[in-house]
């Protein structure tokens, strides 16, 4: 082989051309791929007919015939209802299990982050021992802790224990009593929403008007006064448009009030206790990534020391806390799935779990089930983003 | 006569309200009224908490005795670790047999503190021992057949010795996959990136559970007839296949910190891409994302919990079914704080590792 001045190959090396090196790697790797594929596709193919499994979407229209334990905003009978149904069941659960712990972890994590970073000692030890004892124990251990070893050894439904007049603790669960509207109720959330609108609007305006001449306004009493004052106002003017319904005890059973499931509550408490402590850490070190001068620099221009961590630390911490949060968020909602263990009935328990054995419809299933999760992630990514862009440091 | 003192009097030590014990609880503890509340708030707490901790787990506890009749106390029963203790170590490997678990778990240990710790500084040997000898001869100990060693199922495997099993051969596989993955990521082929791009989102996008799932259910649907895989493999296909997403998006981090600068001279020194990745390139990287994979580690310890639903007997799913046996009623809280504990130790210490490597690993730069 001879080679010119440059160091390029003549001749019959043309394979020594990165660019066409590049193009037939990549035609190999996707020979490979497809071969590979194809060679699945086959064996599923054949497999499947062997078992007699029919594949496709047909399923979902078939009855499921199972009961299920916990259904939200829908009828659900085990006779009538498909495994369509079931699915929505499914995707409502896991949506409101994550919803609560997305809220609650959210809320552990900022405080005891702050805790942590609290000068007493007493406190930030205590914050600290939270944080490493939970982070460091598997979440699926947390969650059969505290739905066999704690919710499951409470009293029976006849020795229920009693908070205050009408709330009990049994080993169902929570049992409280329940508003139960009437006609006219309407009017209350409408009253609520029309609050909060009126809300933001006089925040725009205080913020404006203290732009332009200094003058502050309290907004948060004014918020808070119409938030709670208009609905109450509206339930007075219609007559109080609801009944109260109180949990009542016979023998074995509770008729009446509302109740939460020891499964929903011990999914719960796992999701938002091991959640806070990821939380907590990320809080830490947002706060920790404002420096001290900030602070300094409030203080020394006579900003109160509440003040200061709300209009300077936490403002510049955000920026730092929120991709992280992000990704937490992303594992909670992932890690709700692990109800399959103690049998709350979300998406992956109900459909990728029993409606599946039910039908057989393993590749259907679990590829729904998938696309759900990837939807989801999707979804709190491209909200996070938004926010994370407009909190983000705007630089000229 | 004048009263004039010449020389210098002595410093006067600061009062004692301000320096030593006084003065630190004045400083943080007692500072404010609210301080004041928060310090006894939190001190009532934390006594609460140790106090019934201890009485349960110490004071008012049984240690003594072989069955359920003997939990007499009114505290945890550690009786019920006790006489289940092999088969929470062992699962249901038979026990004439568990002295080959017991050899293969040393011999890894003594590699993982040859590689880990500082006493050998050159590490080609320690690697070469732990990353081809050990998996050899823990593979021919564990699962028998040869040299006269009576083969035992994978399905009498489990306890801590599954769990152990799961997490190291999973890491083992991930690694290197995951800086293929890492590689493939960055490549200019956009082929080639596509695709790594693609197996990494949507293996992150989904729970680890229907990847489980997917792999003890669709995986006998994916092979051809009669290739019969037995359910610890296709758990660990599913956990490797995992934590090499994961594992990928750590070693990205680290590859990304790495200045455009290296890879350019390396190609101005004449070294391919390969060479110039293997011997330039990855030693950086991999050495920045050391605690990062420490830490996506020790998730990984703790996610082969979840092979418990699909039904393999691990550490806690092997205590879970020694609650419910009937011999043993009313004992979830001592086997679950049980496993609690033992996950906490292993967690805990490789997260102590951690921190200390970074530290070691970061004297160059440190303010």
């Amino acid at each position: 082989m001879t080679t010119d001045i440059q160091g390029h190959a003549t001749g019959d090396s043309k394979l020594r051309d990165p660019r066409i090196r590049a193009v037939i790697y990549q035609i190999i790797v996707i020979t490979i791929i497809v071969l590979f594929a194809w060679y699945v596709a086959h064996n599923t193919i054949v497999n499947l007919d062997k078992r007699g499994i029919a594949s496709g979407f047909g399923f979902l229209s078939q009855p499921a015939g199972f009961g299920i334990g916990i259904v939200l905003l829908m009828d659900y009978s085990s006779q009538a209802s498909t495994h369509l149904d079931v699915l929505i069941i499914g995707i409502i659960n896991t949506l409101a299990v994550s919803l609560a712990g997305i809220v609650f972890a959210t809320i552990i994590g900022f405080i005891f982050g702050v805790l942590r970073l609290s000068k007493n000692w007493v406190v930030s030890k205590i914050a600290t021992v939270y944080i490493e004892v939970v982070r460091n124990i598997p979440l699926l251990v947390q969650l059969m802790f505290w739905y066999f070893a704690v919710l499951s050894t409470m009293p029976l439904v006849g020795d229920s224990i009693k908070f205050g007049e009408n709330v009990y603790i049994n080993n169902r669960g929570v049992n409280f009593p329940a508003v139960i509207p009437s006609s006219g109720f309407w009017v209350i959330p409408v009253a609520l929403l029309i609050a909060i609108v009126l809300s933001i609007g006089i925040r725009n305006w205080a913020h404006k008007r203290q732009d332009l001449t200094g003058q502050i306004f309290p907004v948060f009493l004014t918020s808070l006064g119409l938030i709670i004052i208009l609905p109450v106002l509206a339930a007075v003017v219609m007559g109080f448009p609801f009944n109260i319904s109180y949990p009542d005890f016979g023998r074995f059973s509770i008729n009446g009030g509302w109740s939460l499931e020891p499964e929903f509550l011990a999914l719960l408490f796992g999701l938002s206790i091991y959640t806070g402590a990821f939380i907590a850490e990320i809080v830490r070190s947002g706060i920790n990534s404002v420096s001290h001068g900030q602070t300094e620099a409030a203080h020394s221009l006579g900003i109160r020391p509440s003040m200061t961590m709300r209009l300077v630390i936490l403002p510049q911490a955000l920026r730092v806390i929120v991709p992280p949060l992000t990704s937490q968020y992303l594992n909670l909602v992932k890690n709700s799935s692990l109800a399959t263990a103690i049998g709350y009935a979300d998406i992956t328990a109900l459909f990728a779990g029993t409606s599946l054995n039910q039908t057989g419809q393993a590749i259907e299933c679990i590829l729904i089930t998938m696309l759900f999760y990837l939807a989801i992630s999707l979804l709190i990514s491209m909200f996070m983003n938004w926010y994370n862009k407009r909190i983000a440091l705007v630089e000229r | 006569m004048a009263i004039v003192k010449t020389e210098r009097h002595a410093d006067m030590p600061p009062p004692v309200t301000q320096t030593g014990v006084i003065g630190w609880m004045r400083e943080n503890l007692f500072s404010s009224p609210l301080n004041i509340i928060l310090t006894l708030v939190s001190i009532y707490v934390a006594w609460a908490a140790i106090s019934s901790i201890v009485s349960y787990a110490f004071i008012n506890a049984n240690f003594a005795g072989e069955t359920r009749a003997d939990c007499t106390g009114s505290g945890a029963c550690w009786v019920f670790i006790k006489a289940r203790f092999g088969q929470i170590m062992y699962g249901f490997y038979p026990v004439e047999e568990r002295w080959r678990v017991d050899v293969g778990v040393i011999l890894a240990a003594i590699g993982l503190f040859l590689i880990l710790s500082d006493v050998v500084k050159e590490k080609k040997w320690p690697a070469a021992y732990m990353f081809v000898f050990v998996p050899i001869a823990c593979f021919f100990l564990f699962s028998g057949g040869y040299f006269g060693l009576e083969t035992v199922e994978t399905s009498q495997w489990g306890g801590l010795f599954l769990t152990l099993v799961l997490a190291s051969v999973s890491i083992f596989v991930a690694l290197p996959l995951g800086i293929v993955l890492a590689l493939g990521r960055r490549s200019t082929m956009p082929v080639v990136r596509m695709l790594c791009v693609g197996f990494i989102e949507l293996i992150r996008g989904v729970p680890l559970i229907t990847v489980l799932f997917m792999a003890s259910v669709m995986l006998p649907l994916f092979l051809p007839e009669g290739v019969n895989f037995d359910k610890l493999l296709r758990a660990l296909v599913g956990m490797s296949l995992f934590s090499a997403a994961y594992m990928a998006e750590v070693v990205r981090g680290g590859l990304q910190a790495i200045g455009k600068g290296q890879t350019e001279a390396a190609s101005s020194l004449g070294l391919g891409y390969w060479q110039s990745m293997g011997l330039i390139v990855l030693p950086q990287a991999l050495k920045i994302s050391i605690p990062s994979i420490v830490n996506t580690f020790i998730g990984l310890f703790k996610d082969t919990t979840l092979v418990l639903i699909i039904g393999l007997l691990d550490l806690l799913s092997i205590v879970k079914a020694g609650t419910t046996d009937k011999e043993w009623v009313g004992m979830a809280t001592e086997g679950y704080v049980f496993v609690a504990a033992v996950f906490w130790v292993f967690c805990f210490s490789m997260s102590r590792y951690s921190v200390w490597l970074e530290n070691k690993l970061h004297t160059g730069h440190k303010r």
